[in-house]
């Protein structure tokens, strides 16, 4: 039986995350707001408006074109016109980048779960405006332009993909990376990030490439991922079966998980691509491409293998501290304000830190916790000041408060009970009350320690020190029944 | 009295002004007499306001809007307050600028119900200087044509010194208006001579600043890689003043140069003395390949016209200026067919956005679907010269042609930018005539595209250049028809050529024909 590889390629359509759109000065926002309300002459298209690029857009499609190591950064790149009829593109044209795009030629690297590194061309980077919404509803075509004038990155990857997994695990590198550099908040449920899917398949062992299908409208990465696996299952059994591929567009239908044929729609259109007249080419300086590879920031994949060096923490500590860049940052400092062992450090941000961001939906930075006050309360738990559950209490006090977490703990008195005469007390108390229970660990069942710890950590309400109170209540147990 | 105040230069208008001799309300009411005398009835799209007997420069007055200026003009004189370089100034807008809160048409009916909600840098300039927007006046659709006929709203604009020709186009309405004295000053458009060219047929001085020198923002696009805004006067001072007014850097258009604006005024009576004027063999003899045959045709100027030319580079060296024969511009001759190609392209996708939708003339036909809907509202919206203007620019802008063509197009463009430079390296500007003939009869080219398209013969080698020119009048035909020499000039050289174009201008001496006519004079 003839056995088969996948031939994949993608279209990546990224929303730059500026203030203003890319030829006039409406906000961007184009989520959740009443249609209509960020629009003006220019990105409604009225007669006789005329675009002016925003150079935010130009700063951030650069520094991308940098992260994905484009070999050919065009000092002088030019807008084309698009020409089309749509609802949704009031000029009947589409500002985009043609043949002379921003960057060409660069690659994106990335590590499959197994630990293999991967890399995909990226063959083409380029600038464009996005168009406006078009909603169905009762009947009706409702056309909201809020989106027009939204800056894009359209990237294009080489056929380089052979398994949908690694279609999947480049999307979940690039968000990360769009989010790292502050590009792109990459929300695919938003359309902050869309993807296209090209698709074939071949004998392994041929190098050709054979008709393609496109797949289109896509909003996650585990539909991008059931798409795909989807097609190339398709495109199998039909080849199995004598068929023949053809060139079809394909719309994922994200209810029933399932590929459809899209009417043959005007793939083939000729859109008279011409320069557009009303911008001037979009000039670098060698000055400007070379700053911004200075400036482009430490990348997610070299912090973590930093971390799993230079702090000694595993891979799996190191790959979620740097899943997201103020996370790290975040860590990092700590680790500094500590001075202790980072993998302690670590477990603290991975747990704790990490559920309070979680929880509240934001992030490191703006959690209002410093990296010196954990720190501090990483260090008491470590000393024995404090126990490490009254630490994990002080996250939510420290963050609401202005005094340092030594401040707090000394005027709540929350210093843990390490005197053990005090502790004695508590513990003989609790095992005269519960004879029945200090018999069962008498007759063996020795794991009942953890319950009587349990009650001295209640009657102290969280004061004592756990370690010293398992030593003195394993040796009163024990006395107590050489007693009896 | 307010038939002289109707005529009075606008430099002077601003001066009495100034001198507390005049009112800019006396000037706006001076003017709108003029109008009630000379119009006959502003154009519309279904012609019945015009009586076919008078100027018909204008699509629509904007009398409310002028009245608020000109009160503000003298409210600001009164205060001692800076009332602007064109104070009380009345400027007629050729309707193809949006300004705020007028029906801003392109002479189509397919914008018939557009009001435009921002004002074009232009005007807004112009307005913020001082200046009365007294209306907005008459084109061809979308600036299609040379003659002015091709607008959707009739009656077309008259030429002031003939009532059965044609004023020119496509500023044609601006050229009207200020020849016959309905407005002192007109802001025009010049894609391939649509100010030069009604400029000379109808009397008076046009200038095509470089491409970049004024503003786009505001005007509807034809070709936007060769449109200009530009003035209109009846002598050059004024269209010197005029530019001051507007020229300029704008954020809105990226395209605007940023090359400081000279002071266009301080030399401009200085003379042509030691100036270097050139003459080139390319522009006195018209070669220019057959439409047909694609053969290189020859065919000389009207007689009087080439007479003129002499005459004219006579007058310059009589003033000190040195004459140089023989400027070679042999790529000037395929200006023509590249224009075709160029200005079609970019117009057909100009043209996208009128849809129907979202403004504009919309078909009451039901449509079978989105697309019918486009179909039925464009096929009525637009006039003949948009279709084939989007049929011809289709067509060559198309994947299979566009190297055959379009490239092809762009190379020539290049090839005349080039002449240019060359030229400009001998002489400080070449003199050519504005036009092959004087105004040609009202109907007698019209339905042939071609020939309509070759009456910008001279005028579009400077668009393609993207350099400055002016045309200013220099005397009457046999016939009595005003006949208009160009100056063409280097890059950002406006202050310079409004300087010889200043020795270079005769202005009629007497009232245009057709206004001597109509006010009994």
């Amino acid at each position: 039986m003839t056995e088969f590889e996948a031939v994949i390629g993608i279209e990546t359509h990224i929303q730059l995350n500026t203030e203003s759109k890319i030829f006039c000065a409406c906000s961007t926002d184009s989520w959740r707001v009443p249609p209509n309300i960020n629009i003006c002459p220019i990105c409604s298209g009225l007669p006789g408006v005329l675009p002016s690029l925003n150079e935010k857009v130009v700063e951030k499609a650069l520094l991308l074109a940098t992260a994905m190591n484009s070999e050919e950064i065009n000092i002088e790149s030019f807008f084309a016109r698009k020409n089309y009829f749509y609802p949704d593109l009031p000029k009947g044209y589409q500002i985009s980048q043609y043949d002379e795009p921003l960057a060409h030629n660069g690659y994106f690297e990335f590590p499959m779960p197994g630990g293999d590194l991967r890399r995909i061309a990226i063959a083409k980077l380029h600038i464009e405006e996005d168009a406006g919404k078009t909603v169905y509803k009762d009947h009706r075509r409702l056309i909201d332009f809020n989106r027009c004038g939204v800056p894009l990155v359209e990237m294009v990857t080489g056929p380089d993909f052979r398994s949908e997994d690694e279609v999947a695990q480049f999307l979940i590198r690039l968000r990360q990376l769009l989010r790292w550099l502050e590009i792109s908040d990459a929300d695919m449920e938003r359309g902050q990030l869309r993807v296209d899917g090209n698709v074939s398949i071949r004998k392994v062992g041929e190098d050709r490439l054979n008709t393609k299908t496109e797949i289109k409208n896509v909003n996650s990465i585990a539909n991008v991922r059931d798409a795909v696996q989807a097609e190339i299952e398709r495109q199998i059994r039909e080849v199995e079966a004598g068929g023949v591929i053809e060139p079809w567009t394909l719309d994922w239908d994200d209810e029933r998980g399932v590929l459809s044929k899209m009417r043959s729609k005007e793939t083939e259109a000729d859109y008279r691509y011409f320069r557009e007249p009303d911008l001037l080419p979009v000039q670098l300086s060698a000055g400007e491409v070379q700053t911004t590879a200075t400036l482009l920031p430490e990348l997610p994949l070299a912090r973590r293998s930093r971390f799993v060096e230079q702090y000694a923490v595993p891979e799996y500590d190191a790959e979620i501290l740097t899943e997201e860049r103020s996370l790290s940052d975040f860590f990092e400092a700590t680790v500094a304000a500590h001075e202790g062992d980072p993998k302690r450090v670590s477990n603290w941000v991975m747990n704790d830190v990490l559920r309070l961001i979680r929880e509240e939906e934001t992030s490191a930075g703006d959690l209002g916790l410093q990296p010196a006050e954990l720190a501090e309360i990483i260090s008491m738990v470590e000393g024995g000041t404090i126990s490490s559950s009254v630490g994990k209490d002080l996250l939510g006090q420290v963050r609401s408060s202005d005094r340092s977490p030594s401040q707090i703990v000394e005027e709540e008195g929350l210093a843990q009970v390490s005197d053990s005469g005090e502790l004695s007390e508590v513990a003989d108390r609790i095992l005269e009350a519960n004879p029945d229970k200090v018999a069962a660990y008498q007759a063996g069942k020795t794991g009942l320690i953890g319950w009587f710890v349990g009650q001295m950590m209640k009657e102290t309400g969280g004061q004592a020190d756990p370690k010293l109170a398992n030593s003195l209540l394993e040796e009163l147990l024990d006395s107590y029944s050489a007693k009896s | 009295m307010s038939a002289e105040i109707s005529e009075l230069p606008a430099h002077e208008i601003v001066a009495r002004l100034k001198a507390g001799d005049l009112t800019a309300e006396a000037v706006l009411e001076a003017t709108l007499e003029r109008i009630e005398a000379v119009e006959g009835g502003t154009a519309s799209l279904d012609g019945d306001l015009g009586d076919g007997q008078g100027v018909h420069a204008y699509i629509s007055l904007t009398v409310e809007r002028a009245r608020a200026q000109a009160q503000a003009v003298d409210r600001a004189l009164e205060t001692g307050d800076d009332p602007g370089i064109l104070a009380g100034v009345p400027i007629a807008v050729k309707d193809i600028f949006c300004v705020s809160g007028t029906a801003s048409t392109a002479g189509s009916k397919i914008l018939e119900n557009f009001v435009a909600p921002y004002t074009a840098t232009p005007v807004a300039r112009l307005e913020k200087a001082g200046a009365i927007t007294i209306g907005k006046a008459n084109l061809d659709e979308f600036t299609y044509g040379s003659s002015n006929e091709s607008s959707a709203y009739l009656p077309t604009p008259r030429n002031p010194w003939s009532a059965e020709r044609v004023p020119g186009g496509s500023s044609g309405g601006s050229a009207a208006a200020v020849s016959a004295g309905e407005a002192a000053l007109s802001l025009g458009t010049d894609t391939s001579g649509s100010i030069r060219q009604p400029a000379a047929f109808c009397g008076v001085v046009g200038m095509k600043p470089t491409y970049g020198r004024v503003s786009r923002y505001g005007l509807i696009a034809f070709a936007s890689s060769l449109d200009c805004p530009g003035p209109l006067a009846r002598n050059v001072k004024d269209v010197g003043l005029m530019l001051q007014g507007m020229a300029g850097a704008d954020p809105f258009d990226a395209t605007a140069a940023k090359i400081p604006v000279e002071d266009y005024l301080d030399q401009i009576e200085g003379g042509v003395r030691g100036m270097r004027i050139g003459l080139s063999p390319d522009f006195s003899r018209l070669r220019y390949p057959d439409p047909e045959t694609g053969e290189l045709r020859e065919q000389a100027l009207q007689p009087e016209i080439e007479k003129e030319l002499m005459e004219s580079a006579e007058r310059l060296a009589a003033l000190g200026a040195e004459i140089v024969e023989g400027v070679e511009l042999p790529n000037a001759r395929y200006g023509i067919p590249a224009y075709f190609v160029i200005s079609r392209v970019e117009a057909a996708s100009n043209l996208h956005r009128y849809d129907g939708v979202k403004y504009g003339h919309r078909s009451e036909r039901v449509p079978d679907d989105l697309f019918d809907l486009y179909r039925k509202s464009r096929g009525e919206g637009f006039g003949p010269q948009p279709k084939l203007r989007i049929l011809m620019g289709m067509y060559v802008s198309g994947e299979q042609y566009e190297k055959r063509y379009y490239e092809r197009a762009l190379r020539v463009r290049t090839l005349i930018r080039g002449d240019f430079e060359r030229a400009f390296e001998r002489v400080d500007a070449v003199l050519a005539p504005t036009t092959p003939t004087t105004a040609f009869e009202i109907g007698g080219i019209y339905g042939d595209s071609v020939a309509m398209q070759y009456a910008d013969l001279l005028t579009v080698p400077a668009n393609h250049a993207g350099i400055p020119a002016i045309s200013v009048p220099t005397g009457l035909d046999n016939s009595g028809l005003p006949i208009g020499m160009q100056l063409m000039g280097p890059d950002f050289s406006e202050k310079k050529l409004l300087q010889m174009a200043h020795s270079l201008e005769q202005p009629p001496g007497s009232r245009p024909t057709l206004v001597q006519e109509l006010i009994g004079d």
